[in-house]
């Protein structure tokens, strides 16, 4: 075989071309399949409640209606109690890895962080069932109450199972993504700029403020919105801590509801085609949700990973 | 009491310094909390019996979990031979021929595919497997965990093989291989135990998968015989012991929980070590 040149290529070479560029296909493909299917398999939930599925708080499998509103308000109210916890303690965790830590700390340190990921969801909500709920429930929370409780957020009766401690477990799961992230865009950052930093004077933390922090923002940006993808679709863990109750209640002590739960919950019992359909637009939202901020955030963190190149002295 | 400017930037600097290693203190409780726990509980449900026997019905005592061990081994065993062979392919032409257009989107849709909640890949396959053979099995559980593993396969394979010196090609290629035998033979070869461990991350990440197998593998008291018939694992197991309101249950789903642990982070540390040696310094 000749190609237009007139030079001759090996069978081989076009046949291994060929065939991973097709196994490659599968990857997008695999995408595109996802997409597909979950769209196909809500197509009867959209088109009976349309945009009512996403404000009504009625669902009721007995009368066949369904609105997804108190789920959506349990997963955004839990992922965002997370990252208030989880955002401050990662990026402290990173800024020590990457710029503040003596070398022989490091790597064990950042090795204990990542096993932190290692550990299964079921076993955390294992340990959200046993250790952390009655930790909260007899600790923790009669305090909050006693000195916050003329705050909405800290009402309520304390059964330890609720958004709080759905909050934690998720911020729990989510610190080893988001340090691990920000500790690479940290890293990306010229050490140029900090050594210029340290060299007029400025102590170890203002090289990380004047000289890291300025350049790596849009980066670390991207390692909460990582963050946050990873908290809005997980499962088991806070299915087994939050209470699985459909209500909207302001308070962190009031049992809630995540999309993922729910999911987990009821697919398997669901009877009728709505009940599944519905089930399946829940797993569609969460899909269009989660693929939307992964896109942004590795946008974002692409900016800061292509750093070291342009900004090399 | 008067500060100089100099004392003040000191102090804010210790400040910071302790802020931080108070994060990453903070940031470890609950591993080493979890850890306990695990031991603590788990070792006292442990006993031969829960390596061999099969679950016994609510109230009476003793029985074990030899099937969902089993279930979790053949879930992750199916899991692998699926996802493995097509990840490395997908990884092996994004490294050697991924700069067109065509790359970046495979790239980037395995970047997107790796932040897609696992319970989406549930439906998914339930949709496509579940529905069309009309029965949870031990291949449809298989397929998920698959499909999970399939984008970090590639980018490990494709970011390990990228590290390969490209003078190794060019050598090959000068002794007369052919482009694809030089990939294959020199450049995978020697990525392989950057690439090994990659793949064993992934492995040990989907063995304690849970929500994708609750309506794909679904779950089995008894030892489901061959890959069309539901199986238990662990994980799953752990779930629906830990919210029964029997105690005997929760004894033995800290037990479960100690046997995943122990192979998740064994599968884990030991993928850890086994790339030390070649690129330690990296």
């Amino acid at each position: 075989m000749l190609t237009r040149f007139g030079r001759e290529v090996n069978w081989g070479d076009f046949v291994f071309r060929r065939a991973t560029a097709l196994v490659a296909t599968f990857v997008i493909g695999a995408l595109g399949a996802m997409a597909v299917a979950m769209v196909m398999g809500s197509w009867e939930s959209i088109a009976k409640f349309g945009c009512s599925f996403l404000i009504s708080s009625v669902w009721d499998p007995v009368r066949d209606i369904y609105g997804a509103l108190p789920f959506i308000y349990g997963t955004l109210a839990s992922s965002l109690l997370a990252l208030a916890f989880a955002v401050p303690v990662s990026l402290g965790v990173a800024i020590f890895l990457s710029e503040l830590a003596p070398a022989w700390l490091r790597a064990p340190v950042g090795f204990l962080v990542e096993l932190l990921a290692a550990v299964p969801s079921v076993v955390y909500g294992l340990w959200g069932i046993f250790v952390l709920a009655p930790w909260l429930r007899e600790s923790v929370e009669p305090r909050l109450g006693r000195w916050l409780g003329f705050l909405p957020f800290f009402q309520g009766p304390q059964h330890g199972f609720g958004l709080l401690a759905g909050g934690i477990i998720l911020a729990i799961m989510i610190t080893p993504t988001i340090s691990s992230v920000s500790r690479e865009v940290l890293r990306a950052v010229p050490s140029a700029l900090r050594e210029g930093a340290l060299g007029l004077g400025a102590t170890p933390w203002e090289a990380v403020r004047v000289a890291v922090l300025p350049l790596a923002r849009s980066g670390l940006v991207g390692a909460t919105i990582l963050g946050l993808g990873r908290a809005l679709g997980e499962t088991m863990a806070i299915t087994m801590v939050i209470g699985n109750r459909a209500e909207i209640s302001a308070s962190l002590f009031a049992p809630s509801y995540t999309m993922a739960s729910v999911i987990a919950n009821e697919f398997t019992e669901a009877t009728g085609r709505l009940y599944l359909s519905s089930l399946a637009e829940v797993g569609l939202l969460l899909f269009v949700v989660t693929v939307l901020l992964n896109i942004v955030a590795r946008l974002l963190v692409w900016r800061v990973g292509r750093l070291p190149l342009e900004g090399r002295l | 009491m008067m500060f100089s400017a100099y004392q003040r930037r000191k102090c804010a600097d210790l400040l910071v310094r302790m802020a931080c290693v108070a994060a990453s203190l903070i940031a470890l409780v609950p591993l080493v909390s979890v850890l306990y726990y695990v031991t603590a509980r788990g070792i006292g449900g442990l006993n031969l019996d829960f390596f061999t026997e099969l679950p016994k019905p609510v109230g009476e005592p003793g029985g074990g979990m030899a099937n969902a061990i089993w279930g979790t081994l053949k879930l992750v065993l199916l899991a692998c031979l699926i996802g493995i062979p097509p990840g490395v392919m997908a990884g092996v032409y994004l490294a050697e021929f991924g700069h067109s257009r065509f790359g970046k989107l495979v790239r980037f849709s395995a970047d997107v595919m790796a932040g897609v909640p696992s319970i989406t890949v549930g439906i998914f396959i339930y949709s496509l497997v579940v529905l069309q053979t009309k029965r949870f099995s031990a291949l449809a559980g298989g397929i998920a965990l698959a499909v999970l593993m399939l984008p970090t396969v590639t980018r490990t394979t494709e970011e390990l093989l990228r590290l390969v010196p490209e003078s190794l090609r060019e050598a090959a290629l000068g002794l007369g291989l052919p482009k694809w035998r030089a990939t294959l033979r020199v450049m995978l070869r020697t990525a392989a135990p950057g690439i090994a461990t990659g793949v064993m991350l992934a492995v040990a990440r989907v063995a304690g998968e849970t929500a994708p197998l609750l309506f794909t593998a679904f779950n089995n008291r008894f030892w489901g015989s061959g890959l069309t018939e539901p199986t238990a694992s662990l994980p799953v197991n752990i779930y629906t012991y830990a919210v029964s309101p029997y105690e005997e249950w929760h004894r033995q789903a800290w037990a479960a929980a100690l046997v995943l642990l122990v192979l998740v982070l064994l599968l884990n540390i030991s993928a850890r070590l086994l790339v030390r040696p070649r690129v330690g310094g990296r």
